[in-house]
């Protein structure tokens, strides 16, 4: 919210610089976002006397002389139309700096620093200014919109700085607000901080007014639903004269941002933004049926607003309405059938508390959201809404654009707008702190803040403003509210009294990971450790990477969570799978000339039980790796699992499976113990294309839900054999379809003492004959009851290769 | 006598022959073979020479003995000194055949990074842990309940404007904040409280510096006798182990629901030390993490009397901590899956 320090002042007397006050503010819970001086761009501008001005023959320039005063008199050219002998400009010095204009001396084009120069001949040391120049709007200061030099008062003192006296020296704060602080959304809610904050008085606007005998004859307020409206206040004012606002106002309106209109709409948007009441004021010839009348729309129900918009309602809108039809969108816009004209003569004020909710759901639905509406979301009380209207009523008769009749209307639920007490316990203030506070100290802060306290003994009565409906929560016992109190005490009695303790009264708990928690970092370090990197994809996918999978319409993975309110259609389901975001991300690695890599991602899936989601779904974690590059196949994803298992002490069972994205002939499932906990395999080459994938890429899921029932299984130390171990390498040829497994497994069928089968090398061409190819194994045998002699593993071995001979028609390599 | 000097020639001639031949000889395989010819086994030339004396009177045989056995002891020792230089000789072949080029490149095991988030959890449950505090993770996907009500946020509430909230059903939402697994904590667990709960959470937030998920730890005490001077002391010791001795922590005004009274936490800017550089944007100070006292309201909401016990409970944004840790400029970066972006992470 901008807060001009020239505004502020009218309310609170400032006597520190502004960095000290951006500092209090800051430390009492208001951040300025953004401290800047108005004329912050324009330096050594000062105010020059024109002495003489003589026309420079076949131009439209002037040479003048112009007096500054202290700076001396210097010569200067000028192609205003308006300078002349005796007036009073801004003269910006040579080295001063002033915005430079476009050909039209309207559209600022950056900052220029002004340089001695010549013109036709004629030496010019500096350069009268226009109020663009200077950064100066008709609104900001008079006269300054006129397309030539800002004519100064003729009482300005030659050579002083003219930012002080064309308002240039003001400063600006951008302060952000908590969501606990709407009555800080007003220049008149930060006065009453900085008070506090500076122990100053506060002092209130005028919002005295004398009310004529006139009424609104007949005139009715009802409000049909007090749920939206818990307060309506309405006054009527005649013999209005629209014109415009006085300079204060234009001025104080431009300098935070707002467009000036016509006095009465300027009075509207000054309370806005003065008190922090939206306003309304409507053409009271444009009201039929001499009523007011707050509903709920019809379904269909159409109003077209000030902005000439029309909208189509329903009854979740609360709608302002005269006798007969809408003529307000209920805290949002006014209608433009009573708007206010030029012509305008009578004008019914409304000053009205709407449900912030629904103003937001009717902003939101309606994508339609105004300065009003905005202010309505974040909070509007019940004090202000009265204090709005006695202001906005005062400001009518202060500019004397209308008489205040005796017309008020307040409809309301009956909530008070008087203070209401509230007693607390003075060392439960302390404890909740952990300090200290000294009473007289806890005295002048909720003074300051304007909660008239006493303090008897440990009791702290306090009088809760009713604009601090943040200290009023409905249904509240008030001596339960002392943390809300501390919180008041501490933040202008300062943070930096906290003092560092370490939970001295606290018992002694144990900390760390859990077993799980332990047993998944273990494992990402085993994965790290056979060169994969971890990396973090969003939670969300998109419906276009379940069709890139090429998942059936029945296929699991296609019953995914979708987000109500994605932020877009990519990002528009929870993931049900991590293959598709992997693909993706190899991708993208690809694009970017990374031809080779290895990374896994530990994230959750979610399977719903039904949709909609009613109850919560089954949030899985998930191990998903994904490797690619031209070193990279089928085994080198297959040690990757086989190393994980051996992380985990355990063995993984491999079965061919098909799966729509990956290669039929390479992809397994992955299995421990008879659970399935995965798959992997070979991306298939109609995604490697999709993708524009330049190498071949694996990708691999692991359910960790059900995978860490094995983490952190321990090893049971096995005793050293009393026999030393035999090894025999045998090499065997086989007809091509004949599978490692089958070997091994009939391998190990034929002996009982093998403790270990490890194939070490596949060969085929060359030496062996076509069709067929060779294995080789080493075979270790691990003797139980006795040491082995050679003959006996000699035996073994031709046992086992009987059996290849017959079951296989695998024979021994000769 | 003629005999005895045929026999002594044939001793001369055999100590000559084995004279040269040793000279000739290339590798220790040949040495190997000469030996085995003139010394080693029962038909070696000095063997045989041996068997000679079978043959000669007894008067003869003890000269003669004495003599082959001169012959044999200077043999081994010859052989044995010529075995000593040709393996040395053959070493230093095997040494020089082995030159290889130094500079090639070295055959490296790559070896992986965890995710700077996963790095930053890892530290700073060290750091909690030591502290007592539990690790708990909770549901991503939450109620409105869990996430808001329980927190002291109902339905109209200012505070659910702050986090733009992703919806999946009228009731069920992504989590906004880790908070909501205080919740289920609380629910179930009694004081003495110390848990630490990190994860993903999520707002409809996307542009340079926001995005729509992010990792977020929470961490709650619920004791006796808990107060904002304790938030404080742990902060203090929390800073000075993730940013460094000396670095210090600053509290100012905040608004969370949940807690009463709210504080946002800057700590010294470590790169400066408090001066002011780009990285603090020329304050000193850095903002690390929102922070309070335990709303009485959310203790009872969990069944926990708020007369007996209090706490209080911070939330750290991780992306950014890892952000400021690692240097890294956008926080897109740590979803990016970008290998040249994940290599340059190390855990120091």
């Amino acid at each position: 919210m901008l807060v001009p320090l020239s505004w502020l002042k009218e309310y609170v007397d400032i006597d520190v610089p502004v960095e000290e006050l951006e500092k209090r503010l800051f430390s009492g819970g208001f951040e300025v976002e953004e401290l800047y001086e108005v004329g912050k761009d324009i330096s050594n501008v000062v105010v020059g006397y024109v002495e003489s001005c003589e026309p420079i023959p076949d131009t439209h320039l002037h040479v003048c002389q112009v007096n500054a005063g202290e700076h001396g008199t210097m010569q200067v050219c000028c192609g205003a139309d308006n300078v002349k002998a005796g007036g009073k400009f801004p003269l910006a010095l040579v080295g001063a700096t002033v915005y430079a204009t476009a050909k039209d001396h309207k559209t600022v084009e950056g900052v220029a620093t002004i340089k001695k120069g010549k013109l036709r001949g004629y030496e010019s040391c500096g350069m009268l200014c226009s109020g663009v120049e200077l950064g100066l709007t008709e609104d900001l200061y008079p006269g300054a919109g006129y397309n030539g030099l800002l004519v100064l008062p003729e009482d300005a003192p030659v050579g002083a700085d003219v930012k002080p006296l064309v308002g240039l020296d003001d400063w600006i704060f951008d302060v952000g607000l908590t969501a606990n602080r709407p009555d800080c959304q007003s220049i008149l809610g930060m006065a009453r901080e900085v008070a506090a904050m500076l122990g100053k008085e506060l002092k209130m606007p005028a919002t005295d007014y004398t009310e004529t005998d006139v009424k609104k004859e007949g005139f009715t307020v009802t409000v049909d639903a007090p749920d939206l409206c818990p307060r309506y206040s309405a006054h009527y004012v005649y013999d209005v004269k629209i014109g415009e606002s006085p300079a204060w106002m234009k001025r104080r309106l431009a300098l935070i941002g707002m467009g000036v209109i016509s006095n009465v709409v300027d009075i509207t948007n000054y309370v806005l933004r003065e008190i922090g009441q939206p306003m309304h004021a409507f053409d009271c010839d444009y009201l039929e049926g001499n009523a007011i009348n707050v509903r709920r729309a019809h379904e269909g129900e159409k109003i077209v607003t000030l902005d000439e918009q029309e909208y189509t309602m329903t009854p979740a809108n609360l709608v302002i309405c005269d006798g007969v039809k809408p003529v307000a969108l209920a805290g949002v816009m006014g209608g433009l059938n009573s708007e206010i004209r030029d012509t305008t003569t009578a004008v019914m004020f409304e000053s009205a508390k709407f449900a912030r909710d629904n103003v937001r759901k009717t902003a939101r639905s309606l994508g339609k959201s105004s300065d009003s509406s905005a202010r309505f979301e974040k909070g509007v009380d019940e004090y202000s809404t009265v204090l709005g209207l006695k202001r906005a009523l005062h400001l009518i008769e202060e500019l004397g654009c209308g008489k205040v009749s005796s017309s008020h209307f307040d409809v309301n639920v009956g909530n008070s707008i008087e203070p209401k007490p509230m007693k607390v316990s003075i060392h439960k203030v302390n404890d909740v702190l952990g300090i200290q506070v000294p009473e007289n100290e806890i005295l002048r802060i909720m003074k300051g803040l304007n909660f008239q306290p006493e303090i008897d003994g440990d009791q702290l009565t306090l009088q809760v403003p009713a604009y601090r409906e943040d200290m009023l929560p409905e249904g509240e016992r008030d001596v339960e509210r002392y943390p809300d109190v501390a919180e008041e005490v501490i933040r202008i009695y300062g943070y930096d009294h906290v003092k560092p303790t370490f939970m001295p009264t606290a018992q002694v708990t144990m900390g760390g990971f859990n077993a799980e928690q332990k047993g998944e970092l273990a494992l990402k370090r085993t994965l790290c450790s056979l060169g994969i990197y971890e990396c973090m994809h969003y939670s969300f996918f998109s419906p276009s990477d379940l069709d890139l999978l090429r998942l059936p319409e029945d296929a699991p993975e296609r019953k995914a969570i979708p987000l109500i309110n994605p932020i877009n259609i990519d990002l528009s389901l929870m993931r049900t799978t991590l293959a598709a975001s992997m693909l993706n991300a190899i991708s993208r690695n690809e694009k970017q000339g990374i031809l080779e890599g290895r990374l896994f991602e530990v994230a959750r899936i979610y399977i719903p039980k039904e949709l909609p989601l009613a109850e919560y779904p089954d949030e899985r974690k998930v191990l998903c790796v994904g490797i690619f590059g031209s070193n990279e196949t089928f085994y080198t994803m297959k040690g990757i699992a086989q190393s994980v298992a051996e992380s985990l002490e355990v063995e993984f069972q491999y079965s061919p499976v098909q799966k729509s994205f990956l290669h039929p002939y390479q992809a397994v499932t992955v299995s421990c113990e008879g659970e399935e906990l995965g798959y992997f395999g070979k991306v298939s080459y109609e995604i490697q294309d999709e993708l524009n994938m330049r190498t071949s890429a694996f990708v691999m899921e692991l359910d960790l839900k059900k995978l860490s029932k094995w983490y952190g299984k321990k090893r049971v130390f096995e005793p050293l054999p009393k026999f030393p171990e035999e090894k025999r390498d045998l090499a065997f040829v086989m007809d091509k379809e004949v599978t490692c497994g089958q070997v091994e497994e009939c391998i190990r069928r034929a002996n009982k003492y093998i403790k270990e089968i490890k194939l070490f090398d596949v060969y085929e061409g060359g030496q062996i004959q076509k069709g067929k190819k060779s294995m080789a194994f080493t075979v270790t045998f691990a003797p139980k009851e006795e040491a082995f002699t050679f003959e006996m593993i000699q035996k073994f071995v031709d046992k086992i290769c009987s059996r290849l001979l017959s079951e296989l028609h695998v024979e021994l390599r000769g | 006598m003629q005999e005895k000097n045929v026999l002594s020639d044939n001793l001369s001639s055999l100590k000559a022959k084995i004279e040269t031949g040793l000279e000739e000889l290339k590798s220790s395989k040949e040495l190997y073979e000469f030996k085995s010819v003139y010394l080693e086994g029962k038909k070696s030339k000095i063997s045989e020479l041996m068997k000679e004396m079978r043959n000669m009177a007894a008067e003869e045989r003890a000269g003669y003995g004495k003599a082959v056995n001169e012959l044999k002891t200077w043999a081994i020792q010859r052989f044995s000194e010529m075995e000593e230089r040709m393996k040395e000789k053959e070493l230093q072949q095997k040494y020089e055949s082995e030159k290889i080029d130094l500079t090639l490149p070295g055959k490296e095991t790559e070896i992986g990074n965890l995710h700077p988030v996963t790095l930053v959890i890892n530290q700073l449950v060290d750091v909690f842990a030591g502290m007592g505090f539990e690790v708990y993770e909770g549901a991503e996907i939450e109620n409105d309940y869990y996430n808001f009500t329980a927190l002291n946020t109902p339905k109209d509430h200012p505070a659910r404007d702050m986090q733009d909230t992703f919806y999946l059903s009228p009731e069920f939402l992504l989590r906004t904040q880790t908070s909501a697994g205080q919740i289920h904590v609380m629910e179930k667990k009694k004081p003495p409280i110390k848990i630490l709960s990190p994860g993903r959470v999520f707002r409809s937030d996307d542009d340079a510096t926001h995005s729509p998920m992010f990792g977020q730890m929470e961490g709650l005490v619920v004791d006796k006798g808990i107060t904002l001077c304790d938030l404080k002391g742990m902060l203090d010791m929390f800073v000075q182990k993730v940013f460094g001795e000396g670095t210090t922590t600053r509290l100012r005004p905040s608004y969370f629901p949940f807690t009463e009274p709210s504080v946002e936490v800057d700590c010294s800017c470590f790169a400066c030390g408090g001066k002011g550089c780009n990285l603090c944007k020329g304050t000193g100070w850095i903002e690390i993490l929102g922070a309070g006292v335990v709303n009485k309201r959310v203790l009872e909401n969990c069944g926990i009397d708020s007369e007996e016990y209090s706490g209080f409970a911070f939330g750290i944004g991780l992306e950014r901590i890892a952000m400021l840790k690692y240097g890294i400029n956008n926080i897109k970066l740590l979803f990016g899956s970008d290998l040249r972006v994940l290599k340059q992470i190390n855990e120091k």
